[in-house]
């Protein structure tokens, strides 16, 4: 047991010392900028005096390893200061009920998702190079190719016109669960779509992966009910790559997140991400930046946990 | 009774696309000879197919001038119009006619991936060599330094670099294709990492090879397989992503013609049950299948497996 708690401290270390890295990496970003921070804010009204007030108002005045801690500081208690587009809003502020807003659709595109996935993908394995097998895997790679913008606006020409699902995804102030329900399905939807996708292909390629493996094809051979060889035999070892094929695809939803927020005019974070990067909004960008990568550092680390977890063979790597 | 014609509509446009494919295969293996000649005969058809929409695109790309009735940027009719004789696909929302930029489309959608993907490998497969060559501490670095920039999902850190160093073509190439770049960096690293170790590199070392010689004459050659393949894939990411930060107004600028920005100018008319702004997302999509399907295929072969 100390084994495993070690296992999980040495993996959560690596990822804060990761987050760290990327954090670094994010604020450095910022000082490749041609010019000046100040300048960018003010563009064609900056004068030298303007440009010295900005200066000392974002506090750039200061050395960069002052201004970085500062920065992290307050990113580690949520507030990321203010906003350059909005000069008196918090950046936390923007953020707060967009991050929950994500997080909803995320979980109702997951929610979806995973058990669609996983049954599609342990049929076409288990019945491999039969009809459903060719017409679940082709589609699924051509899904792959679709950039999500297609199947949102498909969704949108065949669901939204007969007026069945709206096609604008504003969640009004207020609205209890089943009209959130109700209003995020096609967005919710479409991830869906994309992700099963990937989803399923790995499941199958997963599944396929282990019934090859010889103590499967034992248990066969000594006349086993195939029903019983797989409820037995393989789904046991089946939960490490399914739970690593299901984190490595939720990891996938964050960057479709904001293709399909965009797309259904929906109030999360990816909206705002991309709304700011056109007004060069700089600290919106860094805070929503760092929530993102912080979300898929957060996700490849569970799926490395439990798929070592599950595989003890894994603990004792080198 | 939509269902049914919509299911209608795709049985219809599979049987076509299998009869094209079919086509195009005795086509192709009528033109070539020998090998090329035999594995075109005995490629699947959704090969075939890719391989004819790849080929297509290409003659689209390189006649586009000759093939658009209209300019690309000239405004040519009142907006929105209906498709008639004249405009085959209407116009778009400041009358500029959508068929001729479907057509230019080709030329700059394509031609931007193709570059970023060129470029990503070259970074790529260049510093992938060097470290697995090298190795040392130059090994150590970059691959640290690369595992950080995968830590941040791709296009998250596209629109980072975008709001910093703005939008425009040059810098959207470069941002992706450095961004892309890590990835082949990974694959190119690991695959000559097996080549490095082999008796015949030992025996050029000692020969008193200089580095160059040894990357170019000894590892290249034995690495190029595998890198091939990968430019397929990593051309349909490239191809996806820049349609994708297009699509969301931060890649490719009008007025010049791209799908990605193409659907978005125009994608209210879908809410008017005008289907033409699903044609250009359409033309990426099945560019990105077609690639697959061939992808598919060679490593099918490459890999040499029969069931």
């Amino acid at each position: 047991m100390t084994l495993v708690l070690r296992m999980i401290a040495q993996r959560l270390a690596l990822g804060l010392l990761t987050l760290f890295v990327v954090s670094l990496l994010i604020f450095g970003a910022t000082e490749l900028l041609p010019g000046d921070f100040a300048e960018a804010v003010l563009g064609q009204a900056a004068t030298p005096e303007t440009v010295a007030a900005i200066r000392r108002e974002l506090g750039l005045d200061q050395p960069l390893v002052l201004r970085y801690v500062d920065w992290l500081w307050g990113a580690v208690q949520f507030d990321f200061g203010s906003s350059l587009a909005q000069r008196n809003r918090a950046v936390s502020d923007l953020i707060a009920t967009r991050l929950g807003n994500t997080l909803f659709l995320a979980l109702y595109a997951a929610a979806m998702a995973v058990p669609l996935a996983l049954t599609l993908g342990i049929l076409a394995a288990l019945w491999r190079n039969s009809l459903f097998d060719r017409v679940a895997n082709s589609s699924a790679l051509s899904a792959i190719s679709f950039p999500e913008f297609f199947v949102a606006y498909i969704l949108i020409y065949i669901l939204a016109q007969g007026g069945w699902f709206p096609s604008m995804a504003r969640l009004p102030a207020g609205a209890d669960l089943g009209e959130k329900l109700y209003r995020a399905f096609l967005p919710a939807l479409t991830l869906t779509l994309v992700v099963t996708a990937h989803m399923m292909r790995m499941t199958r390629a997963a599944i396929i992966n282990l019934l090859a493996s010889p103590y499967i094809e034992m248990a066969r051979l000594k006349g086993m009910r195939p029903s019983r060889v797989i409820v037995h035999h393989a789904l046991p070892n089946a939960i490490a790559p399914i739970v690593n094929v299901i984190a490595i695809n939720l990891a996938y939803l964050i960057t479709g997140v904001v293709v399909v927020e965009v797309v259904f005019v929906y109030p999360g974070l990816g909206q705002l991400m991309v709304d700011s990067v056109s007004r060069r909004d700089i600290p919106v960008v860094q805070a929503v930046a760092l929530i993102f990568a912080a979300a898929y550092v957060l996700l490849n680390l569970t799926a490395d946990v439990i798929s070592t977890l599950s595989n003890p063979r894994l603990m004792h790597r080198k | 009774m939509g269902m049914i014609f919509t299911l209608l509509w795709i049985a219809v446009a599979l049987t076509v696309a299998m009869a094209l494919a079919l086509g195009f295969r005795k086509l192709a293996t009528a033109a070539t000879r020998g090998e090329t000649s035999r594995a075109l005969r005995d490629a699947p058809l959704t090969a075939a197919f890719g391989m004819m929409v790849i080929v297509i695109y290409l003659i689209v790309a390189i006649l586009a001038p000759l093939i658009a009735p209209f300019p690309e940027r000239e405004i040519v009719g009142t907006q929105f119009q209906p498709w008639t004789a004249e405009h085959w696909l209407g116009t778009d929302a400041l009358g500029r006619d959508l068929f001729s930029r479907m057509v230019y489309g080709t030329r700059n959608t394509v031609g931007i991936a193709f570059a970023t993907t060129a470029l990503a490998f070259l970074i790529g497969s260049v510093l992938g060599l060097l470290a697995a060559t090298v190795g040392g501490w130059l090994d150590q670095g970059m691959s640290r330094l690369v595992d950080v920039l995968m830590a941040i999902p791709s296009l998250i850190f596209a629109l980072l670099l975008l709001t910093i160093f703005g939008t425009s073509i040059m810098t959207l190439i470069l941002v992706i294709a450095v961004i892309d770049s890590t990835r082949v960096f990974r694959l190119a690293r690991a695959v000559s990492e097996g080549v490095v170790v082999m008796d015949y590199i030992e025996a050029a070392r000692l020969r008193g090879e200089r580095l160059p010689y040894l990357i170019t004459r000894e590892i290249l050659p034995n690495v190029t397989a595998p890198l091939v393949a990968e430019f397929g894939l990593r051309f349909c990411f490239v191809f996806l992503s820049i349609s994708a930060l297009s699509f969301l107004g931060l890649g490719i600028q009008p007025p010049t013609a791209d799908w990605g920005s193409m659907v978005r100018e125009n994608a209210t008319l879908i809410t008017f049950g005008d289907i033409t702004p699903l044609l250009p997302a359409g033309a990426i999509a099945l560019l990105t299948v077609a690639v697959n399907f061939v992808v598919d295929w060679q490593l099918y072969r490459a890999s040499g497996l029969k069931e």
